[in-house]
This record gives C-alpha cells, structure tokens and sequence, in this order.
C-alpha cells in the first residue's frame, strides 16, 4: 500500500500464486475490508469483491502465478490482475459463457465452470483484456464510485 | 447518529485487563484501556462471545430481573425454546411451562408455537422468492453482523418477525381479550438465552417497538426453576407447539422444519462470517436458504444458558422427536396473520461504523496513513497496547484514541536506545 504518484489513491498488491487454493480469496477479503473502512458503498464493495474473487481464482488455477493490484481513488476503482503466462489462445472464446480449459481435477475442486471472465466483465463498469501467448495476461476492470 | 443501546456490558471491577474477550471479538469492539476492557458500543453486536470467554465473569448482559415484572397487573411468561433443554425431562415439557406460574407469572406462553407459524409463513416466502440464498432472521447477533460487516447482503434477509415477538403479540392479544385489559397493563417477559436478544426487544430491528416488555435470564432464575421443577403444583397444558417448533432452538431446526435438502446451516460466529464472505462472493447462489447462529449448537448454546451446549442440544433433538412433525395448516396460519402483524415495516439500514471518514477523500488520506503506522508496528497482535491487534491498534492512532507510545514493543525498542 501506499501513495499513488499525483493524486490522492490507495494503492493495494497482493502476490497470486499458482495452484495455490486454500489462500485463494485472500486478496478480494483485504480489498473489502479497506473499502468498507474507507466507506465505499455496499454495492461497489460486492462488485470490486467479486470481480477480484474471480481473478485470484483464474491466476490460481490458469497461470504460472501473477499478481493483483488495486487503485483506489475517490472516483473509482482499478484492478490489475496480471499473470506471467502462459497466455490465452482465442480471448473472444475465453469470454464466452461456460467456456472453460480448467482440468478435471480444478472442476472436481468446484471450480472451472467458464464463469470467470464473464463474471468479471458483469461486475466491472469498464474491463478490458490483454494476452499474450507464452508471456501472459493482463485484465484490467475499473468500477466508479 | 442516534445513541445507540446495546445490552452486553462490563462488571468493571471484576475486569483484570486480560486479553482474552478483546481478541475474540468478531467486530473488534473490545478495546482495553486503564487496565479495564472497554466495549465500543456502536460496534457491539451483542453476540456474547465475551460473556462466554472471560474467566472473571466480568462481563454480562443488561436484562430484567423477577421483582421488574411486578409493576403490571397481568404477567406474562413467554418461554424460549432453549429453556427446554435445560433440564432433565421426562418428556413432558408443560411440567417446566408450570414452574413460572410459582415464580410470580399469570399466564405462560410456548414461544415454538410461535417457531411453528413462521416455518409455514417462511416456507411460503422460499417458494415464491428468486433471491437466494435467503437468510434466516433469528439471530439478531447475525442480523446485526450483516448490517455492520456485509450489507450487500442485507436484501437476503427475510423480513419477518421472531418467534418471540410473535408469540408476545399473540400472546398480549389474547390476555387484553380475555381479561379486558390495556396492553400497557400486560407486562409480557422472555426468559431468554440471548444478549442479543435483549438488545432486539429494546432497540428492535425491522419494527418499531416489541411487544416484548422485558427479558429475565433463564441462568438468573435457573436455581429457582429447578427447586420448584421437583414438585411443580400446576399441571395446565401448555404446551402447544409441534417438535419441529421446538427444533428451532438449534442449528438446523429451521431447515428441518422447513423440510429443506439445500440449505447451509452454520454455527459459531467466525464461521458464520466465513460463510457470508461466500455468499457476498455469489459462490453460493444454488443454496436455497441460511440460517447463521453466533452461538455454537445455535440458540440452545446461548450465553445465558446454564447447560453445557451440547448436552442441551441433544434433549432437544428427543424432545422434537417426542412432540411429532407436523407443521400447523395453513388456514390457522391464516387466522393467525389476520391478528397480527408479522412482516417488518421498517427498513434495515447497512451501518458504516467501520469507515474511517465520511469524506472519501479523506478517508483514503487517514488511510494511507494508518498503512504507514501499520507498518511501523511489530504485528504480532499481542494486544498488551488495549487494541485487539496490530492493524486496530494502527487505526486507533488514526482515529486519535491510542499513541504510538501505547505499544510496548516499541517503548521498548525506545528505551533499548
């Protein structure tokens, strides 16, 4: 944490490791918990949640590991969640609803039911995807306050 | 903001200081300062986990005791379910309802009846809703959590009354009839179980005002009970609930009665915030229905019981059994709406007690900075400065109640110098 260059921000990171379950959900619970304090409203406080909640969970269980960084400012939200590969293939297929490459073992934990990305493009007001293969993928999604 | 009443509080001179209530409390509410703990009352949930851990016996729950009921002409006796699995039974629980009559009370009601009508009103209002899961209303220390913790979540909860609160409306209905009496002469008291439910007759949430006039602690009043339990005079049939009524003392009892598969029941508080977490997340939008007690074994393991829990639990389990399944038609439930009201009238407001401004931007200012204090501090969350660990002990500076000089570890490191 701490000062965004310019303007007043919160800046938050949180390292994701790769396969890593059991602390998935770790990062989204600490955004909330500085958002509730900071007074943030219950409905951006649910989307922000969400949104990070589903982007821990694809860096868990689709990359080789990365990060999520959070920017809050009193006019919006921004997340980065940002993996060191491998990469997405064909993202217009990715986004589809129920499209998932996860293993069977990653469904039979639950999870993998092609709803992460579409779930986050849902709870952000603008979202946008980058990727590239062997390199990796960066989303970014912004909520206004 | 309004004064806010709660009914958990400190007996000052039993407190030594000690750690123990302030690292489990789940809204960090607990602060220690003078050698004595504190409660910040806006925080306070009534959940009475610091009723349970204290080993002083320090803090306690603001209730009524028998002499308060004394001031109406007609008494009024309604009897938690928990009650019933605080003694010995030998299966017939109308010798307990008896024992208030000796204890000064006119009338005794069964608040499982009350349990009974909103299994088939709750029952009604799962069928018809898309929302889910719904949450159950029972537990006002939940409900509270909610309010404070997740109040994205404050439109899953079902807006409906307490079996207390409606058997008290029942209740006060029938004695003003009978009796002819003003409802302002007809003092209706819960023996109750709860903290939390002391706090939800005197600032209620989702009505107005209770019907309910007061709360005596079912272990204020248990060495009595048990005295006169030996040889109960009266033998009225009191009892009128159903064994799934009765189940509502514990956790599940909702889900059972309601005839449910899908349903998550969840006791113990830090597991119950768990569970919500989920449900904020969306994870869980297949469940039907929620029910969340702060109490391990739910209601039946409530602070001011005296039974161990699960002792108390089982006696209910055989009691649900011994007094049948069936639920109560819904042409009496029908009757019984048109009488009174069950559903809230008023609004649950979230309540942003946790934020550090009501000014965004300098929210984000004070938090920068307790992010900077944070640091500074060791982080081992030994709670030796009053604040319940590290991160509250940085936001306490932040909100100009504790110094940097409040932590002993770095005294230390001052003085070491």
């Amino acid at each position: 944490m701490g000062s965004n260059e310019k303007n007043t921000g919160i800046k938050l990171e949180y390292e994701i490791l790769k396969d890593d379950f059991a602390r998935a959900g770790e990062a989204s619970s600490g955004i909330k918990k500085v958002l509730r304090q900071l007074g943030i409203d219950s409905s951006a406080i649910r989307k922000t949640a969400i949104a990070t909640y589903e982007a821990e969970i694809n860096i868990v269980i689709h990359s080789e590991g990365g990060k999520i960084l959070v920017y809050i400012k009193p006019d919006k939200i921004e997340i980065i969640a940002k993996d060191n590969g491998p990469g997405i293939k064909d993202i217009d297929l990715a986004m589809q609803k129920g499209f998932s490459t996860a293993s069977n073992r990653v469904r039979e934990l639950g999870f993998g039911a092609g709803m992460g990305l579409p779930n986050m493009k849902k709870s952000s007001d603008e979202f946008y995807i980058e990727s590239e293969m062997g390199k990796g993928t960066t989303v970014k999604m912004i909520i206004t306050l | 903001m309004k004064e806010y009443w709660h009914s958990v509080a400190l007996e000052k001179e039993k407190c030594n200081g000690c750690t123990i209530c302030l690292r489990r409390c789940p809204t960090e509410a607990i602060r220690i300062r003078d050698g004595k703990a504190k409660i910040i009352k806006e925080r306070c949930i009534d959940c009475g986990e610091c009723i349970k851990v204290c080993p002083y016996h320090a803090k306690k729950a603001f209730a009524h005791d028998l002499k308060s009921i004394e001031k109406y002409e007609f008494k009024i006796a309604l009897v938690s379910l928990p009650l019933y699995g605080q003694f010995e039974l030998d299966n017939d629980i109308n010798r307990i309802f008896n024992c208030f009559y000796e204890l000064g009370f006119d009338k005794v009601y069964d608040v499982a009846y009350g349990a009974d009508v909103l299994t088939t009103l709750q029952s009604d209002i799962l069928k018809k809703s898309k929302r889910k899961p719904l949450i159950a209303t029972l537990c006002p220390a939940i409900i509270r959590l909610i309010q404070i913790r997740f109040p994205s979540l404050i439109d899953h909860i079902i807006p409906i009354e307490s079996p207390m609160e409606i058997t008290a409306r029942l209740a006060k209905k029938e004695v003003s009839q009978e009796h002819c009496l003003d409802f302002n002469k007809i003092g209706a008291f819960y023996i109750t179980q709860c903290p939390a439910k002391i706090t939800s007759i005197k600032k209620p949430i989702g009505i107005k005002e209770s019907y309910v006039d007061g709360a005596i602690p079912i272990k204020s009043i248990y060495t009595k009970l048990l005295k006169i339990y030996k040889d109960v005079k009266k033998n009225d049939k009191i009892q009128k609930a159903s064994g799934k009524g009765i189940g509502w003392a514990r956790v599940g009892g909702q889900s059972f009665a309601l005839g449910l598969d899908n349903y998550l029941a969840v006791d113990g508080i830090e597991n119950v915030i768990k569970v919500l977490e989920e449900i904020e997340l969306g994870k869980l939008n297949n469940i039907d229905f929620f029910e969340g007690y702060a109490c391990v074994t739910g209601c039946v393991g409530g602070p001011l019981n005296v039974e161990n829990p699960f002792i108390a639990r089982n006696r209910i389990r055989q009691l649900s059994k011994c007094y049948g399944d069936k639920s109560l038609e819904k042409s009496e439930v029908d009757e019984i709406l048109k009488t009174i009201q069950v559903k809230w009238t008023e609004k649950i407001e979230p309540l942003g007690i946790l934020k550090l401004d009501s000014d965004i931007e300098k929210a984000i200012k004070k938090m920068e900075l307790l992010d900077k204090i944070n640091k500074k501090l060791p982080g081992i969350d030994c709670g030796s400065c009053g604040s319940p660990n590290c991160h509250a002990m940085a936001e306490d500076v932040v909100r100009g109640t504790a110094t940097l000089e409040d932590c002993i570890i770095m005294l230390k490191k001052k003085v070491d110098k």
